[in-house]
């Protein structure tokens, strides 16, 4: 599908340029007389600038966490290289699409409206409700469908699981290491604080050898189920493409499978290939990293808005409602609509009528049936004006 | 050829056939996408039908902060991407032709999407497969200016915005642009005068 509003174009550029040629600008930029523009930093600029910030704070946050390096295993440097490198692609298409105007503005309102502080503790609770509802148990998919939900459930938290080890791991901030004085005890270390202490034979030392499998067992299932859909549902087989649909899934199915057959090579084969399988499942979980800013996988940095977007919408019902200028019935928060006009006055959209009204002030069933009496009262009239002619 | 869509609202008999084919398309199965309208309910059998116009550049894809709704290269405005419409409804108050539903239970904002696992593959999308009064067509523009009366228009203005539509309206010669203005069935309101009709229901109710 051809993506209409975002990169290469700036952010608020979305589709083609006005018919007087100028260009819009990002949140409503100004054009001084002559096209110049006012001095001050583009969004690629900023977004430059985030990316930059974001991988030296990932530096930092390797150089302390791992106590200057002491903690950090140089084995893993690739996937510590490739984590900060994804960390900055991410940082900076998010900030491209928070210089969006729509997206600056929920952003913001989101945030003001959560951290009112008169309501700021109920606010906090309710966040706590729609984190379990929307990210833990991830209800609204099930209510898409039960299939749909089972693949993504287990992808979602497979990958999770994954990275919530892999990543300490690679960075230095966890570290795994035998008791001085027995072989039988194994510790773990967080940031050089012992967190940890188990026997190597314990359901504890099970788990924490084999989460990764875990991990990746969990993902192997749901991109079966993930396949089964995609292979059965007729509206998906006639929308999904492969670069944004199908080839996510072969970037996780290729990271766990070589994931896992490390394992069996360590377990069952004696380290048959192992060198080999090493390197081989690092190119892939490398990629994946590279593929986080730009396709698919990004949705898991832009979803959070969705927690963001319920508090603006509890802030609009408890506010004046906005009426439909044409039937004077309501049809949303006034907050809503107002704030409507002036994202669309920043993306050059120009609602307002001849006659002083402004169309977004009218409900959408009444610009449905607008549309239709107007169409309506062109034939009338060219029906009246025909038998005027025809009679004279 | 290349095969197009086009709206006739006055040719609407309200038999809401459109309404009951539309949910057999698979990419929404289940759940209707069509409007239909009916314009007075209480004193008129007045009805229209509203299907998503596919603009060029679609309004509620500028307004969309979550950037979930996407194009196809052959110009079908899709639903919102469903790992990302994060349902703020900017889309459904923003459109003009007021097309795009949000649904509470999955948070999500559908709308018609020409039936594009049909179209996508050379077959008429449900709706017009069924409607039995032309007031929704899938043709190509030579057959339909060979069988019907009326110029396709696909330009509006709506105040200082003008939209380009893939879908077509349907009105009489020589008009280039459809301009609106808001108008009531009776012809009151803050727009034009509807024409009044001698037998028109809802202006004789009205004593017009």
């Amino acid at each position: 599908m051809q993506s209409l509003p975002t990169s290469p174009r700036p952010p608020g550029s979305v589709g083609v340029s006005p018919a007087d040629g100028s260009a819009r600008h990002a949140g409503g930029t100004p054009t001084l007389p002559g096209g110049m523009t006012p001095a001050r930093p583009g969004p690629f600029t900023f977004s430059t600038a985030c990316s930059l910030g974001a991988g030296i704070v990932m530096l930092l946050g390797i150089w302390f966490g791992s106590r200057g390096l002491r903690d950090f295993d140089s084995a893993l440097v690739w996937y510590a290289g490739a984590s900060v490198f994804s960390g900055m692609g991410i940082a900076y298409r998010y900030s491209m699409w928070l210089q969006r105007p729509p997206t600056r503005l929920y952003w913001r309102r989101g945030w003001q409206f959560f951290l009112n502080p008169a309501r700021l503790a109920w606010n906090s609770g309710r966040l706590a409700g729609l984190f379990w509802d929307n990210f833990v148990l991830q209800r609204f998919i099930e209510r898409r469908a039960p299939l749909r939900w089972g693949a993504h459930w287990l992808i979602s938290w497979g990958c999770l699981l994954a990275a919530a080890v892999t990543f300490p791991l690679s960075f230095g901030w966890l570290r795994f290491e035998t008791a001085p004085d027995s072989q039988e005890i194994y510790y773990c270390y967080l940031s050089g604080i012992r967190v940890l202490a188990f026997p190597t034979d314990s359901f504890v030392a099970l788990v924490l050898f084999h989460v990764l499998d875990i991990a990746a067992v969990m993902v192997l299932a749901g991109i079966s189920l993930s396949l089964v859909r995609r292979a059965l549902d007729r509206g998906a087989l006639s929308v999904q493409q492969f670069a944004n649909d199908l080839f996510p899934l072969v970037l996780l199915f290729a990271v766990s499978i070589t994931g896992l057959m490390l394992t069996v090579s360590s377990h069952v084969l004696h380290g048959t290939h192992h060198g080999f399988l090493s390197q081989f499942h690092a190119i892939t979980v490398i990629m994946t990293l590279m593929y986080l800013p730009f396709g698919k996988f990004f949705h898991v940095f832009q979803r959070p808005a969705q927690l963001g977007v319920r508090f603006y919408k509890d802030a609009g019902a408890a506010g004046e409602p906005a009426r439909c200028i044409r039937c004077g019935e309501e049809f949303g928060s006034r907050l809503h609509v107002e704030d409507l006009k002036l994202v669309q006055a920043q993306l050059g959209i120009h609602y307002e009528m001849p006659d002083g009204t402004h169309y977004q002030d009218v409900c959408p069933p009444c610009r449905r049936k607008n549309l239709a009496l107007i169409q309506d009262g062109m034939w009338r009239a060219a029906s009246l004006a025909s038998e005027e002619r025809t009679h004279g | 050829m290349e095969l197009n869509f086009f709206v006739d609202y006055h040719r609407c008999i309200g038999c809401q056939a459109c309404v009951q084919a539309c949910q057999e398309c698979d990419t929404h199965r289940g759940v209707s996408m069509i409007h239909l309208e009916t314009i007075r309910r209480a004193d008129s059998v007045q009805t229209a039908p509203q299907v998503c116009m596919h603009c060029a550049d679609p309004i509620c894809a500028r307004v969309c902060p979550a950037d979930a709704i996407k194009k196809t290269p052959d110009g079908v405005v899709q639903s919102s991407l469903k790992p990302r419409c994060i349902g703020c409804t900017n889309c459904v108050i923003a459109c003009p032709f007021g097309v795009p539903r949000y649904t509470v239970e999955v948070d999500q904002m559908m709308k018609c999407d020409m039936c594009y696992d049909r179209t996508s593959i050379g077959k008429k999308p449900m709706c017009a497969t069924v409607c039995p009064s032309g007031a929704l067509s899938y043709t190509t523009l030579d057959d339909f200016r060979r069988d019907r009366r009326g110029t396709p228009v696909n330009e509006w203005v709506f105040g200082g915005e003008t939209v380009r539509t893939r879908v077509f309206v349907v009105v009489p010669p020589p008009t280039e642009q459809m301009l609106i203005q808001l108008t009531t069935a009776a012809g009151g309101g803050a727009g034009p005068d509807t024409p009044a009709d001698r037998d028109d229901v809802a202006s004789l109710l009205e004593g017009r």
